[in-house]
């Protein structure tokens, strides 16, 4: 079982979901990643996804566009992020998991990304633009590495691909609330939504909700239909406008709530 | 491989496969919200591609509206110039002025039998978003076109174009305000608002069926080529030339021919200002394997798989990938692929307007360039078809402004 796991163990038991945060690693660079890291996982987040930056995010807002950019120029790489997730790791257990899209991780070999994250201590990964029918042999890499493989679904799923996205995923499901891309507004129809009660049907794995959740109230609202819910640009934006080495500090109130209000 | 098999494949062909695959190139790397879409259209348009009334509809049109069939003209004096007898496949006297339109045409009739509304396009010369814009015109239907900034400003005049058509131009700032932003932004469109939009993609890229559907579309032109040339020569052509951006105008002319191995089929991409400088957009010449805009093909790149800014005159070639198949049939020898600098694309422009008076789209002056380079390198008195993919009439402020010349 990889940290991931454990973590839906434990929360299961406790009856509580999950608070998963979404930021851009090196975004502004790898110090003040690692520094947020620290502040999440002391303010009550239960998984971090960090984003691993790419030139052409066609699934993301704005918001997460220019923080990929910042990225980009701080010099963030695929190698600079496994040293800090390393470096992370005599510190924090928390659950970290790299997120982006497939070109960056295709060059830099998927056997070698995925040895990689295990000896430095990543326990899963998701790759927007890969879904499972792509993935069969990345899927396998994973899992031979001990990594979970996440998976998207949305309010387009039609019950034909919540089958074979349920049979392929591991760790957990991101149901995405919206039809849409990252930083879009929330939509009140959520527990309406045929593919979200669908996939609750059909899968034994924790769903996390995510896209368009600003605020605490949104996210205890939200966490009540799966189990655990994701803030991505809604953090960002915070990370972007207290000019990045502040933000450790300064978000550390707002994430405590947050937290406090999914738990 | 012997030749004898290699033969034998062409003989055969008849990729994608089942999952949009040309060999190991192609496929839908596309985020999850848009795999039912692409089903949804995949589904579409195999029923459309047997369907008796669609093909009546899209020949009639293609006859009525676009103006074809076009010509296959016998250039005489560069064909004295060069050494050869040159035939150019005339698409850019189709209407709106490049082979654009064929696809255009298909893929609206396509959205309306699917009862979408609501057209998105990208376009980085302005010619498919001028292709596209006509045919939303024509049909009544609403039509965004992405372009990026950088183009917005080179291709002024096919923005006005568009805008004369009904169509609502979006500027995109983000990346290198190139075809590649605006196609990461109709991307975007289309995830938010799937339901009651269609993404006309402009060239034979993108993901699974786009490939395919575009290249069935295109390769009119190929059919065409193929029986002005035996009625012209009683024979078919020693070589098939065509510019490679997307590669919808190669794949077009070299589809119909991929059968008969005789035929030499070569495709120029854009070098810029030279393969060398790094300031180029051959992504075959030039990248490697990679994945971006759903497809898995050549692509330019860093070492760390970031996409690289591109350069090219043209505004239509300028664009870091290329389009699964053409991938596919370059690694296994059924296409050459080769590529026309900057200057050299110029000099094919000046050419054809001295020698033929058809002023030629700078686009299709790649392969006017690379011809009159490698002329005496062909064998003496080859039969050469030249497919002229449109008129240069959108580049006049382009190369005005390299004379220093303003209009
Ligand atoms: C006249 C013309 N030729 C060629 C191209 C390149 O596209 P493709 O390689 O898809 O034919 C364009 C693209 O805008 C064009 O306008």
């Amino acid at each position: 079982m990889n940290r991931i796991e454990q973590k839906f163990k434990l929360l299961k038991e406790k009856n509580q979901k999950a608070l998963v945060t979404f930021i851009s690693a090196g975004d502004p660079d790898l110090k003040t990643t690692e520094e947020l890291i620290y502040s999440l996982d002391q303010n009550g987040v239960d998984i971090v996804e960090l984003g691993m930056p790419f030139s052409d995010p066609m699934a993301d807002g704005p918001v997460i566009q220019r923080s990929s950019q910042r990225a980009l120029q701080s010099g963030t790489n695929l190698n600079k992020i496994f040293t800090t997730v390393a470096h992370v790791r005599k510190k924090t257990q928390i659950p970290i998991l790299l997120m982006g899209y497939y070109n960056p991780i295709l060059q830099y070999g998927e056997e070698k990304f995925f040895k990689k994250c295990a000896s430095v201590g990543v326990d899963g990964a998701l790759i927007v633009d890969l879904p499972p029918q792509e993935g069969k042999r990345v899927k396998e890499i994973a899992q031979v590495n001990g990594c979970s493989l996440i998976f998207l679904l949305a309010p387009t799923s039609d019950p034909e691909r919540i089958k074979l996205v349920c049979k392929n995923a591991s760790g957990f499901i991101y149901y995405v609330s919206l039809t849409g891309i990252t930083g879009a507004k929330l939509q009140s129809d959520l527990q309406k939504q045929s593919a979200l009660k669908l996939l609750k049907k059909t899968t034994q794995l924790p769903v996390c909700i995510g896209f368009g959740i600003k605020t605490a109230e949104q996210a205890k609202k939200t966490s009540q239909l799966g189990d655990g819910v994701v803030i991505g640009s809604a953090l960002i934006e915070m990370i972007e406008k207290h000019q990045g080495k502040k933000a450790p500090q300064e978000i550390s109130t707002w994430i405590k709530k947050i937290a406090k209000a999914v738990h | 491989m012997k030749k004898s098999t290699k033969k034998n494949q062409w003989q055969s062909y008849n990729l994608p496969n089942h999952l949009g695959y040309f060999g190991e190139y192609g496929g839908q790397f596309v985020a999850e919200t848009l795999m039912p879409a692409l089903n949804e259209l995949e589904a579409a348009y195999k029923k459309i591609r047997s369907d008796s009334h669609f093909k009546k509809e899209f020949k009639r049109l293609l006859k009525d509206y676009v103006g074809r069939p076009s010509p296959l003209y016998e250039a005489a004096r560069l064909s004295q110039k060069l050494g050869h007898r040159i035939f150019l496949k005339r698409e850019d006297l189709n209407h709106t002025g490049a082979h654009k339109v064929n696809n255009t045409l298909g893929q609206i009739l396509l959205a309306l039998k699917m009862g979408k509304k609501r057209i998105i396009a990208e376009t980085g010369a302005g010619q498919h978003g001028v292709a596209t814009a006509t045919m939303c015109a024509r049909f009544g239907l609403s039509c965004e076109v992405y372009m990026g900034a950088e183009d917005v400003q080179r291709q002024a005049p096919n923005v006005f174009r568009m805008k004369l058509l009904g169509a609502k131009v979006i500027a995109v700032h983000s990346g290198t305000a190139t075809l590649k932003d605006a196609m990461n932004e109709a991307l975007r469109d289309w995830i938010s608002n799937v339901s009651n939009t269609y993404y006309c993609i402009g060239t034979v890229a993108g993901p699974h069926p786009y490939p395919m559907m575009v290249r069935d579309f295109q390769k009119i032109i190929g059919e065409e080529t193929k029986q002005q040339i035996l009625k012209s020569m009683n024979r078919l052509p020693d070589y098939v030339m065509a510019c490679v951006g997307g590669g919808s105008n190669a794949m077009g002319m070299f589809y119909p021919f991929i059968k008969d191995t005789q035929v030499k089929l070569m495709g120029v991409e854009a070098a810029g200002y030279g393969i060398r400088s790094g300031k180029h957009a051959a992504a075959i010449v030039g990248g490697r394997l990679g994945v971006l805009h759903g497809q898995k093909s050549y692509l330019l790149q860093d070492a760390e798989g970031q996409i690289i800014p591109t350069h090219s005159i043209s505004a239509g070639l300028d664009y870091p990938g290329v389009g699964p198949e053409l991938s596919y049939l370059a690694d296994q020898g059924r296409v050459q692929i080769v590529s026309a600098t900057d200057k050299e694309a110029l000099e094919g422009f000046e050419m054809l307007s001295h020698l033929e008076g058809i002023i030629p789209a700078l686009e299709s002056s790649h392969s006017l360039g690379y011809l009159k380079k490698y002329a005496k390198k062909l064998k003496k008195n080859s039969v050469i078809v030249l497919n002229l993919s449109g008129r240069g009439d959108k580049d006049l402020n382009t190369v005005a402004k390299l004379q220093k010349i303003s209009l």
